[in-house]
């Protein structure tokens, strides 16, 4: 490149840079088309599952009195259900998140096995406990509570 | 050529921003409401306000009259901001039953002493069994009641003064 | 009446922000002279203390609990240890902003104080800069934010600290990044004074080195620290979850990664004169970007956070006017830079230019992947986007980069021939082909773990290579700075890769008296007892570990909070030179069983440690250039002197 005029050494420089940044740009959106954790709610499930083993994540509600411990002591299994009526089934092997209950809001990342179970590998429970009021301009989002609250109207 | 790179970030920015602003004017949708509403309140047997006062069962709900059930709690600030509105609700004609979630009853009693009883009756649930029972996810959360013992409405967070109308026109509604 | 205080000292400081912000514009314009664009420097000056009083009024109403005011009573609570008072005082929405002002305020008196190298018209210029930027943080402060606000009636208790707050590393972590993404501020600020009075030479570089390693410093501090508080304080044994509050963090740390270096370039070399303009704009718009992300709650995340959609708005303007306003001027007035000096492909300049590009690529990368769920979800479709997008896509240009990093350091500026570094080339070669062959003989790991751990050991080795032919006495501390600094990434990587290849966990439900076996250690469960702590209760097991010489018990618990109500795990760790324990009670899984969750990660502190060396190596490189800086300034001074005294010779 020495025996190039300046204009044309930035030229090069800034060429090379684009390029290299819009590999990254392509192989970033080939990564995130393939690997991408769809999100799924029970009734979605039921009438378009995704294929068995991909990542996806399952949101929905935990059905009162499906949750139970199996014999192994640390596995649980309980039924997701959404808007609907759908449940889906869900195993999940580990320590649940501490506001983890039945009737409690349930995001969960994992895959959907061959048999329609759903394998679990981490639990997020949508529990908050802490509300504020907007006069008080707190800790939580006194919006979204409000869109809460208009979606309950419905 | 050379100027056209040089506007690129000022793009991508613009993109940026655009599509961020486009997210921020749509609704979100977190699923915490309650699939309650339309069920009847689940069966519950709690003991009253003091250890003499009497128990308070969920049978008590089904006697033809819609209450308002509301979720609260002393240590719980947005249900002080929340008491003046309970007071205009219940000066309107509508029986409130309030469910004090882990408390104490010489720390309820300094409560009502200080903000105001807007309550026709008052539970202790020490365990919180009522609140997950009901689906709901915080403190405080109010739910209208008809007169069969059936939900009919959930308001979740703290009742502001432009709520009051709405849950009154709810409790009309469950008459 | 201590709060009152605080309010007025925040609108006179306001006051004089605005003040600042007039002056300097008007010295910008190039009346460098006039009365008016005098007062910059006192008016920044002023300015920063009367933010101080403010923000220690705002402490004091944390320490004493002041209920009557509404911040207090939201965030507070009065049974709290006292450290935690304190740190609850920023540890929500309006108290950290007015710490970000503070420290920008701090800033800009520094600024004012201490900026000899450039000309007035410059240090003016950045100073209106750095408050117009303080301006929109002010308004956002006074005028839908404001910490003083006074509660009526006053509250009878506080609210609480949301418990996974209450935590010695979580109190000193958003100082930390704060002082990060305002240091990157002055950058900024640097930089648009710099196209405004069109300097982008090496003088502009030296002025912005020490802000940048500075914040620099700071961001790798804050990331490190946050990611440990993530790895104990959640409990899931992940210290790293690609989760968009981390990435808030990292990707300002990224583009300051590679400021820095762009900045060595132009400093020693006047070459990448337009790259380093963009990249002082890129790394504040990250860190703006990233405070956006976290504060408009647009994204979701693991981290608990208070968010607020008015807020992210308000953030979203001010994001739009500087950063929108900056590449504007970017626009305008890049082009009309000189053109830097040139240079060849093998060369210092080249390799460091390599590093900036996979640098930017794997910011394009992180932000990509950060956004996509956005985009995606304007078009109907809900995602998340994990480890599955990040590790590999990162990997891709973060391999390369780390293999030049083991070289670059040892080529010469502006030309060089590969004869040259034969030597330790081929060493490099050497060592990078024979911890290959013994990772893969040896551990079975994967692909990522087993290029990650071949090339820590190579870079851990190659870092020093910038020793050899020279006499270690006579080092400049700035090298001594970037070879520790780059020993720490090497360390920090060694951690990572090891953590994923290595850790074995066990999930089993035990009754008192039960062993289980986690590596190299036996765990024997003993009593479940109820603890109480000053504002939490909580269930405590006793986990006897034995092996490798250890004989101690972990106690991991399960605690409920009162104030607010609400329980967390606490994790108990054993740590060990050669990795930690890990231990987790569950809950009761009935017939008197109890769920534990044990992990034993194998050198997994490397990966703090690591990020400790990073900072520390910043921090000498930071030392030796203030020094260097110093001597420079003096010899400058000394020539003038001897000139001065010459002449006077002469005329007498």
């Amino acid at each position: 490149m020495s025996g190039l005029a300046p204009k044309h050494q930035r030229l090069v420089l800034v060429s090379v840079a684009m390029v290299v940044l819009i590999v990254a740009g392509l192989l970033a959106a080939w990564g995130l088309r393939s690997q991408a954790d769809y999100f799924y709610l029970p009734e979605d499930i039921a009438a378009k599952p995704p294929e068995p083993g991909r990542a996806i994540r399952l949101g929905g509600m935990v059905q009162r009195g499906s949750l139970r411990t199996l014999p192994d002591g640390v596995t649980i299994a309980f039924n997701v259900t959404g808007r609907e009526g759908n449940a889906v089934p869900v195993t999940y092997r580990g320590i649940v998140p501490d506001l983890f209950v039945e009737g409690s809001g349930v995001i969960a990342n994992g895959r959907l096995m061959p048999g329609g179970t759903f394998e679990a590998e981490t639990l997020l429970a949508k529990h908050d406990e802490n509300y504020t009021p907007r006069e008080l301009e707190g800790l939580s989002d006194a919006e979204a509570h409000e869109v809460l609250e208009k979606s309950v109207d419905q | 050529m050379k100027r056209l790179w040089l506007i690129l970030p000022l793009a991508l920015f613009g993109l940026f921003i655009g599509l961020a602003a486009y997210q921020m004017t749509q609704p979100k949708d977190e699923f915490v409401r309650s699939t309650m509403i339309g069920k009847p309140l689940p069966a519950f047997d709690l003991p009253g306000e003091t250890e003499d006062a009497p128990r308070l069962t969920s049978q008590m709900f089904a006697d033809g009259t819609p209450r308002l059930l509301n979720v609260w709690a002393t240590w719980c600030l947005p249900c002080i901001a929340e008491a003046p509105q309970l007071d205009a609700l219940a000066k309107r004609g509508v029986p409130i039953v309030g469910v004090a979630i882990r408390d104490e009853p010489e720390a309820i009693a300094q409560f009502l002493d200080r903000y105001g009883n807007p309550y026709s009756a008052i539970a202790r649930d020490d365990i919180a069994e009522l609140q997950l029972a009901l689906g709901s996810s915080g403190v405080p959360e109010t739910f209208v009641i008809d007169g069969k013992g059936v939900i009919r409405y959930q308001h979740i967070g703290d009742i502001r003064a432009d709520n009051i109308d709405e849950i009154y026109a709810e409790w009309e509604k469950a008459r | 009446m201590i709060a009152e205080i605080g309010l007025a000292a925040l609108w006179l400081a306001a006051g004089l922000c605005l003040l600042q912000f007039i002056a300097g514009a008007i010295g910008a314009r190039g009346d460098e002279q006039g009365p008016v664009s005098a007062l910059v420097r006192p008016a920044a000056i002023v300015q920063a203390l009367l933010l101080v009083v403010s923000f220690v009024c705002l402490l004091w109403v944390f320490a004493v609990t002041d209920l009557s005011v509404a911040l207090v009573a939201a965030n507070s609570h009065a049974d709290k240890p006292l450290v935690y008072r304190i740190s609850g005082a920023w540890g929500n929405h309006e108290g950290s902003m007015l710490l970000w002002v503070t420290i920008l305020g701090l800033c800009s008196a520094l600024i004012a104080s201490l900026e000899r190298r450039m000309d007035a018209r410059f240090v003016k210029t950045a100073l209106a800069a750095q408050g117009f930027v303080a301006l929109g943080f002010f308004a956002f402060l006074l005028l839908s934010s404001n910490p003083f606000a006074r509660l009526n009636p006053p509250a009878e208790f506080g609210a609480g600290l949301n418990p996974l707050l209450q935590d010695i590393g979580l109190a000193l972590h958003p100082p930390t990044l704060y002082v990060g993404y305002v240091g990157l501020s002055v950058a900024f600020s640097f930089v648009v004074a710099g196209l405004v009075t069109r300097q982008a030479g090496p003088e502009l570089a030296r002025a912005m080195r020490p802000w940048v390693l500075a914040a620099w410093i700071s961001l790798t501090l804050g990331i490190a620290a946050g990611s440990y508080w993530a790895y104990y304080e959640l409990g899931w044994g992940g210290w790293w979850f690609w989760d968009p509050v981390e990435n808030a963090s990292l990707m300002p740390w990224l583009a300051a990664t590679a400021l820095l270096h762009s900045i060595g370039v132009l400093a020693a070399r006047d070459a990448l004169r337009t790259w380093t303009i963009m990249l002082g704009v890129v790394a504040f718009s990250m860190s703006m970007v990233g405070t956006f992300l976290v504060r408009s709650g647009i994204l979701t995340s693991v981290h608990a956070f208070a968010v607020d959609p008015e807020r992210g708005a308000f953030i979203l303007g001010l994001l739009t006017i500087y950063i929108g306003g900056a590449f504007a001027l970017f626009a305008l007035r890049a082009g009309a830079l000189a053109e830097g000096k040139r240079f060849v492909a093998l060369s210092r300049e080249g390799a460091l230019v390599f590093n900036n590009v996979m640098l930017s690529a794997i910011l394009a990368v992180v932000l990509l992947g950060t956004l996509y769920p956005l985009l995606s979800e304007a078009l109907g479709t809900r995602v998340s986007i994990g480890p599955p997008y990040y590790n590999p896509v990162t990997a891709v240009f973060a391999v390369p980069m780390l293999l030049v990093l083991a070289v670059g350091p040892l080529l010469r500026w502006r030309r060089d021939r590969i004869s040259r570094i034969a030597a330790p080339l081929v060493l490099v070669g050497v060592v990078l082909a024979a911890s290959v062959i013994a990772v893969v003989a040896f551990s079975g790991a994967g692909v990522l773990p087993t290029i990650g751990l071949a090339l820590a050991v190579t870079l851990a080795v190659a870092s020093w290579l910038p020793l050899m032919g020279r006499n270690p006495r006579r080092v400049p501390l700035a090298l001594w700075g970037s070879m520790l600094a780059h020993f720490g990434v090497a360390v920090s990587l060694a951690g990572m890769a090891s953590e994923s290849a290595f850790s074995t966990e066990r999930l089993v439900a035990v009754r008192s008296g039960d062993t289980v076996e986690v590596g190299p250690f036996t765990a024997t469960l003993g009593a479940v007892e109820p603890v109480a702590g000053p504002n939490w209760t909580a269930l405590e097991a006793r986990i006897a570990i034995a092996g490798e010489g250890v004989d101690t018990v972990l106690r991991p618990q399960s605690r409920t909070f009162t104030d607010p109500p609400q329980n967390t795990s606490e994790a108990a760790l054993l740590t060990r030179w050669n990795g930690q324990l890990y231990a987790i009670l569950g809950d009761a899984a009935g017939e008197g069983r109890w769920q534990l969750r044990l992990w034993w990660k194998p050198f997994v502190t490397l990966i703090w440690y690591g990020g400790v060396l990073i900072a520390l190596g910043g921090l000498l490189a930071l030392l030796g250039h203030l020094r260097s800086g110093v001597r420079r300034a003096r010899i400058g001074e000394a020539i003038a002197q001897r000139r001065a005294d010459r002449e006077s010779e002469a005329a007498a």
